[in-house]
């Protein structure tokens, strides 16, 4: 019987969670209705930036259904919503740090920003009545350019008079300068990486409860990471004994990255269920999602790549501005710092690698992680600029790759990582292979005969998952620790519930963690659930983010099996008479070794709930163990990815006609799943790559502010995807030898499809697209290339 | 009040006593509980509210309740058999790992059964195009496209 379980580890099983989700018993946080439940509209501003005169409510206070109009003046008390991550300026400075209002006091800064707090009977008569709150606004210029915020006359904040937060930098400037003094040759590059808009397809909604009888709060909350959410909300916002609010991250609808951060929504409707005396729901439309989630990306961005006469790389040298919108969400700063700068060796032996980073205010929305998260932006400069080098320097693209790989582990790049495993020639060789780049000439020819232009692009991404060891993470200025928690409930009959601190809001945890629990007990699949979100279940969690939730949060829960496994071999010992050390556990039996003498697992856990037999007086009764896991370097995730595509020079679209993924996980617990995270990943960087923009116009308003403005991939833009995963190179540092495969897509992705469309548009002299590259860009750029210029 | 809306959702008659303005998305989820029918967004271009009315794929929650007076609606729970066993197109999006979060799932199955029962051999290019209407940011729709054309075998088509 145990056989069927060997295995487990490896296997593609159906996801446990499906049932519920192909059946529509879900629960999501808008599904849940509670006795008494009334309805929050927020009021909110309709310009990106102006001060707030007065605001009137008498109107809106005395329409049906109201119970109560909050506004920034009632709020004034509590704290801003708090930033995670302290970045430091070159000169050592702390970063400019402005109050972020749960609700807007005198100004507000982007289009969206909460002016007041609504609540009625219905939802309905929420909206009605927030439409009747009337707000005189003094309209006041807007800062909206990313590239010019720094130069840009009005300041967004006082506190930053030039919009500027922090300037940051890492690497030796003086060995880059050095470098490129001596180089053959030095390819530069200016370019866009565009703002998206994460768009799960689960707006944010929260809907808060607060008991009288125990003075405590329930929050049901669209989060990527419960307790963060509670530590900061009650210990920087509400002021509120942490343990007094529990805060439940239900089924959550997709987050990539959106969903991780404490917005002002939830805090107020926290806030206000105690004064209101009744729960609050709030559910954010579609339109308010793109005002006010957090955005992604956003960089304007110059480098530099100095190489010697045989294509080695010397030095890269990288000057990025980033946009962090109106206000400093949760993990903003370290974005285009520790999670970009520090990627930009990528695959690369480069020895001196410097980057200087700008981060700026603007009347936009917040700016934070989206999926990739720093790490796509920085695959985008190198494996943009690699390209453009190997086309200068009339040297194959694959190959002067090859002779720029690092190849000896481990690696310490320029820019603080140490690489502990890789084989980047191994996903190359193989992602060649399966992208027939042989057949790619024939094809080419083939195309041209139909009056279409064939282009290949390459992309060799490197990622740093498995975030992170909490000591370094603090020197580099984490305000919090990154360790996860796991506990291992081992219940009487044998049956296991474990409880996690990463949160599953598509990535399957609930079978993933449950294999790997199910293998390492020898028991059944069946006989084990996952428990997640829930901060009155679980311990403790950091949550999920930065592909983090097997290397890490897999990890915590494969030691408290450990420690299930070392007492359950105590209380075997004793049922069987033996010494301690005389037991093992093999295939979900305890056995004296070398006897045939054993218990199964369930007879231990029986013992351990109904100690009649057992050693009281040397050990605790009971089967339930935790264990808290700090990863001791980050994991290192690598790929390549080949796409192909089809340009029509008429017309400007671009087909991908193939593309085709190899990537290094290290090991795999469940092919299936990791398979599927690739291809969300891939779609979302095609999306960035073709797709997808963020538009704010010149007063500050969102141009795309809704799914027929904002262009979010759909089934017919997408070709089917040919993806491996390599048998791989095992990390090094964590039990499972795992490295986390939910960002890769996303990083890899938009470099291989613009340098495709940049190769296909070669013969033109055409040496950049920008993203997205819609047809009307690429129109663009061909008739900008026929009148002589390589640009549009 | 206005006069009593009177329907069959899910194959049991309802009679609707709502305004006027209510919409059909909200009706199921606030009044029937019927919380499968998920609203992912206010202008119908994500399809996660997708049901099937009299049989076609709709986007509830760009329809009035009004509009459906003397007709058939099916959400998701309504092709659930009762015995904890899937409808053959639910079984294949499971078995193709065609879902990740599962928002869009409920809307993604009712457009996929509206497909194959009217287009019962689609071409996998011809699947892409019939599941225009459905967003889904997770999956990158590889494996749901499988499961339709699965769904679609092993519902006999």
């Amino acid at each position: 019987m145990n056989a069927v379980r060997a295995g487990l580890i490896g296997r593609s099983v159906e996801r446990k969670e499906d049932y519920r989700f192909v059946t529509g018993a879900g629960q999501y946080t808008d599904d849940i209705t509670l006795p008494g439940q009334s309805y929050g509209c927020f009021v909110r501003s309709p310009h990106a930036h102006a001060r707030i005169r007065s605001i009137e409510s008498a109107a809106a206070q005395a329409a049906p259904g109201v119970l109560a109009i909050f506004t920034g003046k009632d709020l004034a008390a509590i704290g801003g919503l708090p930033c995670g991550w302290l970045i430091k300026s070159i000169d050592g400075t702390p970063m400019k740090e402005p109050k972020h209002p749960v609700i807007a006091e005198d100004v507000v800064r982007h289009v969206g920003d909460q002016v007041a707090l609504v609540i009625a009977d219905t939802l309905a008569e929420a909206k009605a009545a927030a439409a009747l709150v009337e707000v005189d606004y003094e309209v006041l210029p807007a800062v909206v350019d990313t590239a010019t915020a720094a130069r840009n006359k009005t300041a967004v904040h006082g506190v930053a008079p030039d919009n500027v937060c922090y300037t940051w930098s890492i690497g030796d400037a003086g060995a880059v300068d050095a470098a490129f003094a001596k180089a053959a040759h030095v390819t530069r590059f200016s370019f866009v990486n565009n703002r998206l808009i994460p768009n799960a397809i689960e707006p944010r909604a929260a809907n808060a409860l607060y008991s009288r009888g125990d003075d405590s709060y329930t929050l049901y909350v669209t989060s990527q990471n419960p307790h963060v959410e509670r530590l900061l909300m009650t210990a920087f916002v509400l002021g509120l004994p942490e343990h007094k609010v529990r805060v439940i991250a239900p089924d959550v609808g997709g987050g990539f990255g959106s969903k991780i951060y404490l917005y002002a929504e939830e805090s107020a409707l926290v806030w206000a269920s105690k004064r209101v005396g009744r729960p609050i729901k709030w559910t954010a439309e579609r339109s308010e999602s793109f005002l006010t989630d957090a955005h992604g990306r956003d960089h304007v961005t110059t480098a530099g790549l100095a190489l010697d006469k045989d294509g080695k790389f010397l030095a890269l040298r990288v000057d990025t501005t980033a946009n962090m919108g109106a206000y400093l969400s949760t993990f903003a700063p370290c974005i285009p710092t520790i999670l970009y700068a520090t990627l930009l060796a990528g695959q690369y032996a480069t020895p001196h690698i410097y980057c200087r980073v700008q981060a700026v205010f603007t009347n936009t929305a917040p700016v934070d992680a989206y999926r990739g998260a720093g790490r796509p932006e920085a695959t985008y400069v190198l494996e943009r600029i690699v390209e453009l080098a190997a086309r200068e320097l009339k040297i194959d693209p694959v190959d002067l790759r090859r002779r720029n790989f690092i190849r000896t582990f481990p690696y310490a790049t320029p820019v603080a990582l140490t690489y502990d495993t890789g084989d980047y020639e191994a996903t190359l060789k193989r992602v060649l292979e399966i992208a027939d780049v042989k057949g790619f000439a024939a094809r080419k020819a083939e195309s041209a005969g139909k009056g279409l232009l064939r282009g290949i692009g390459y992309s060799c991404y490197i990622e740093a998952c498995g975030i992170a060891p909490s000591n370094i993470a603090g020197a580099l200025g984490a305000r919090a620790g990154l360790f996860e928690a796991g506990e291992v409930r081992v219940h009487p009959t044998g049956k296991v519930t474990v409880f996690t601190g990463s949160h599953s809001h598509g990535q399957g945890h609930e079978t993933t963690f449950a294999q790997v629990v199910a293998e390492k007990l020898g028991i059944g699949m069946e006989d084990v659930d996952v428990q997640h979100g829930d901060t009155g279940k679980v311990l403790f969690g950091m949550g999920t983010y930065g592909s983090r939730s097997l290397a890490v949060g897999g990890t915590a829960i494969v030691m408290a099996v450990d420690k299930v496994i070392a007492k359950g071999k105590k209380i075997a010992a004793h049922l069987l008479e033996s010494g301690d050390g005389d037991i093992e556990f093999v295939n979900g039996e305890f056995r004296v070794v070398g006897t045939d003498r054993k218990k199964a697992f369930a007879e231990v856990a029986f013992a351990a709930y109904v100690p009649h037999n057992y050693p009281l007086d040397k050990l605790e009764p009971g089967l339930n163990e935790n264990a808290f896991y700090d990863p001791t370097n980050f994991t290192f995730p690598a790929g390549s990815y080949v796409c192909e595509v089809e340009v029509d020079p008429a017309t400007g679209v671009v087909r991908i006609d193939r593309f085709a993924a190899c990537d290094d996980f290290g090991n795999v617990v469940n092919p299936m799943i990791v398979e599927g995270q690739v291809h969300g990943g891939l779609a979302q960087g095609i999306g960035q790559a073709l797709l997808e923009g963020c538009i704010y116009n010149s007063d500050g308003q969102l141009v795309t502010g809704s799914f027929t403005d904002y262009a979010m991939p759909r089934a017919d833009d997408l070709p089917r995807f040919v993806v491996e995963t390599a048998r791989g190179t095992p990390c090094t540092h964590n039990p499972l030898g795992v490295k986390g495969c939910g960002e890769a897509g996303a990083i890899g992705s938009p470099p291989a499809v613009i340098n495709a469309i940049v190769d296909a548009l070669a013969a033109l002299g055409v040496r950049d697209v920008p993203m997205p590259a819609t047809p009307y860009r690429v129109w663009q750029t061909i008739q900008a290339a026929k009148r002589g210029g390589g640009k549009p | 009040m206005s006069e009593p809306i009177l329907l069959k959702i899910n194959g049991k008659a309802v009679v609707a006593k709502v305004p006027p303005d209510t919409l059909l998305s909200t009706f199921l989820r606030e009044q029937l509980r019927l919380t499968g029918t998920h609203v992912g967004c206010d202008t119908a271009s994500c399809g996660a509210c997708t049901v099937l009315l009299n049989g076609r794929a709709v986007k509830s929650c760009n329809m009035l309740i009004a509009q459906a007076q003397g007709l058939e609606v099916t959400t998701i729970e309504g092709i659930t058999p009762a015995d904890g066993t899937l409808h053959p197109m639910q079984a294949a999006f499971k078995t193709c790992h065609g879902l990740q979060c599962g928002f869009c799932t409920p809307g993604m199955v009712m457009s996929a059964l509206d497909l194959v029962t009217h287009h019962a051999h689609a071409t996998e290019s011809e699947i892409r195009a019939g599941l225009e209407g459905n967003l889904c940011r997770c999956t990158g729709y590889q494996n749901i496209v499988k499961a339709v054309a699965l769904g679609a075998k092993d519902m006999g088509l």
